[in-house]
């Protein structure tokens, strides 16, 4: 009776066939490289321990997903209903980049037969704890929280049970973010007189935290922009810009942090002192901060366009952020650059290939993008 | 925040640079003891001597001025072994423990291989097994099994100029106080005493040590501390933050629903 509504779609178009090359390259290297070693797949090496997979697979794919976390505190906890169109493609997008990040993290970890050691041997006072107890307990949650959309389609008598839950998932699913999200930041509080004076700071937590909730709302700018395109689903571009407001409001907040922590540290002088640090450093918040800001207080940022472009200059600030902290940050002090293997590379475009391919599924078939009468529960 | 709370500071070496000839009977000594291969691309002794995952120990060449003269100075790398170890509060699972002999041990069976202990770490330690499929970590051990029964580790015993002595750290730290008071060839500095909150390896020089590639700008303040700094802040942050989330939750989901039938009444 149900088979008719329950069919399963996935249209092929030259891009997702694209998309699913580069996801299947990535999955042969992943397991040749499980199988070989790390050693003889990436240009990790003493000096360079963590390079690309953890910088931008994990640090960066962490707070691009973030969009879950803020958009649902804005929609779900504060209540704010108009958001409400934009939640569920929000939070599903965070939940792939989580799983991606699982992905990541268990191709960089050498033991990674011993992944689960750290939920039964207690390493408490590393904060690499408190990101692998969050990260894997959120992507929990997350796939719960999905379970309340998936049983809209599936397993049709357990959605009371997910819908009546989601409350509680949504409140875990605000606070477990906020503690790695920081926590991820503050992995590099030991890296003390090693990374450079521009990224190191007593408040690295702190802005790796303000710079993932306000990258949330610029990822959905720029997915529902994209989105809109593949889907022909257009979001009022004025829901868009109040919920950049929101994400611009913590920007300005992060600028005038930026600002103390400089001027206490007495580190502006590195800011204008040429070289790859400072250029590098400079191109982060022109791009990230500065310019977007301009862009959101002009006419042109009243417009979908100009949404869009900021959205997407800020995420690229973010992915330059990140990446400024794991590597250019660290040059200095090794003495040496690290340039990632063209098999690290490949990795890391195919599971961001394959994530899109994930979303293109998971909207074709379930609903995503078009949902009328809103999770009623939550 | 450490672990455990030790009575003592433990067992260590003190290291006088200046006696040392270079001989790498030392490193010799660590490769049979623990049972360690030689590697052509790391040599373990030499002016390109560096630790590895085959070499825990490694005696660096360094030519230096002295005096106007130039001259040879030897330089005895290994695990500083730190009263409060930067590895062990990086590591999520426990893989590094300092004992009460002083000695910071790696239990390989714990380890993920995330290697934030080689970041962790302010010496630049722990290495890695790169060319494994399933690499551990290693480092130097101190001999624990020897120390633990009263005797020298493996490199200390077999040294012929007397380079290092072993003994607790309070009297090692006595005893070099004392060397480098009483002879104008020393620099006055014990390395090791403060740096990253001190170590149980201690360093005597007549060589400034920043000449023989030691990192003289390491905070004094332990490493662990600057992660209990940010972690001490998780469960008020939990409480309050969680309790915070659920009071809007609920208020302004009742706040939505009478405006609705605020409205409702309006519009009947």
């Amino acid at each position: 009776m149900e088979s008719q509504k329950q069919g399963w779609t996935f249209k092929m178009t030259p891009v997702r066939f694209l998309l699913l090359i580069l996801a299947v390259i990535a999955a042969a290297i992943a397991v040749y490289r499980l199988v070989v070693g790390l050693g003889a797949t990436t240009n990790l090496n003493d000096e360079w321990p963590w390079g690309l997979w953890i910088g931008f697979d994990v640090l960066t794919g962490v707070a691009l997903a973030g969009g879950g976390y803020s958009v649902a505190l804005i929609a779900h906890i504060l209540h704010i209903e108009k958001f409400n169109v934009i939640a569920r493609s929000a939070m599903l997008t965070s939940l792939l980049g989580y799983l991606l990040v699982m992905i990541g993290l268990f191709l960089d970890i050498g033991q990674w037969f011993n992944f689960w050691r750290p939920f039964v041997s207690w390493g408490y006072h590393s904060v690499l704890f408190e990101v692998f107890w969050c990260v894997s307990l959120y992507t929990t949650v997350q796939v719960l929280e999905f379970g309340e959309i998936a049983t809209e389609k599936v397993a049709k008598p357990l959605h009371k049970f997910f819908a009546k839950a989601m409350p509680f998932l949504l409140i875990i699913g605000v606070l477990l973010p906020t503690l790695h999200q920081s926590s991820l930041g503050a992995l590099y509080l030991t890296q003390v007189d090693k990374l450079h004076p521009l990224w190191w700071s007593p408040y690295i937590g702190l802005f790796f935290l303000m710079s993932s909730f306000f990258v949330g709302p610029a990822m959905v700018t720029v997915e529902t922009s994209l989105a809109g395109r593949a889907y022909n689903h257009w979001v009022d571009t004025k829901v868009l810009r109040s919920l950049q407001r929101i994400g611009f409001t913590i920007m300005i907040m992060y600028l005038g942090l930026k600002i103390f922590d400089l001027t206490s540290r007495d580190a502006w002088q590195y800011v204008f002192a040429g070289g790859l640090e400072s250029n590098m450093f400079i191109l982060e918040m022109a791009v990230g901060v500065l310019i977007p800001l301009v862009i959101f207080f002009t006419a042109w940022g009243k417009t979908r366009a100009g949404l869009t472009t900021a959205g997407a200059m800020v995420a690229i600030g973010v992915i330059i952020n990140r990446m400024n902290v794991v590597i250019t940050g660290m040059i200095s002090y090794q003495g040496v650059a690290y340039a990632p293997s063209w098999m690290e590379w490949m990795v890391t475009i195919g599971l961001v290939a394959g994530g899109m391919l994930a979303y293109c599924f998971i909207c074709d078939n379930f609903r995503v993008l078009d949902h009328g009468d809103e999770q009623k529960a939550a | 925040m450490a672990y455990n709370k030790f009575d003592t500071p433990g067992k260590g070496v003190l290291i006088d640079l200046s006696k040392c000839v270079g001989c790498g009977s030392c490193s010799l000594a660590c490769k049979m003891w623990n049972d360690l291969k030689f590697d052509d691309k790391f040599p373990d002794q030499g002016p390109d001597a560096k630790l590895s995952d085959k070499n825990w120990t490694a005696v660096r060449f360094h030519a230096v001025e002295k005096d106007g003269q130039p001259v040879f100075r030897f330089v005895k790398n290994q695990c500083l072994h730190c009263q409060q170890p930067a590895c062990e509060s990086a590591c999520f699972s426990r893989a590094f423990q300092r004992t009460e002999s002083g000695a910071t041990i790696y239990y390989p069976h714990l380890c993920v291989g995330c290697r934030y202990c080689m970041l962790a770490c302010p010496f630049n330690v722990p290495k890695f097994q790169w060319d494994q499929t399933f690499p551990l970590v290693t480092k130097c051990q101190m001999c624990f099994g020897r120390i633990e029964k009263g005797e020298a580790p493996a490199c200390v015993g077999v040294c012929p100029t007397n380079v290092m002595t072993f003994g607790d750290r309070d009297e090692l730290l006595a005893l070099a106080r004392k060397t480098i008071e009483s002879d104008d060839k020393y620099v006055k500095h014990i390395y090791g005493e403060h740096e990253a909150g001190g170590t149980n390896w201690l360093y005597i020089s007549d060589v400034p040590f920043e000449q023989l590639g030691f990192r003289t700008d390491v905070t004094t303040r332990p490493i662990p501390e600057y992660s209990h700094e940010f972690l001490k802040y998780t469960p008020p942050v939990i409480v309050a933050w969680g309790g915070l989330l659920s009071g809007m939750y609920i208020y302004t989901k009742r706040r939505n629903k009478i405006a609705k039938e605020e409205k409702k009444d309006m519009s009947v």
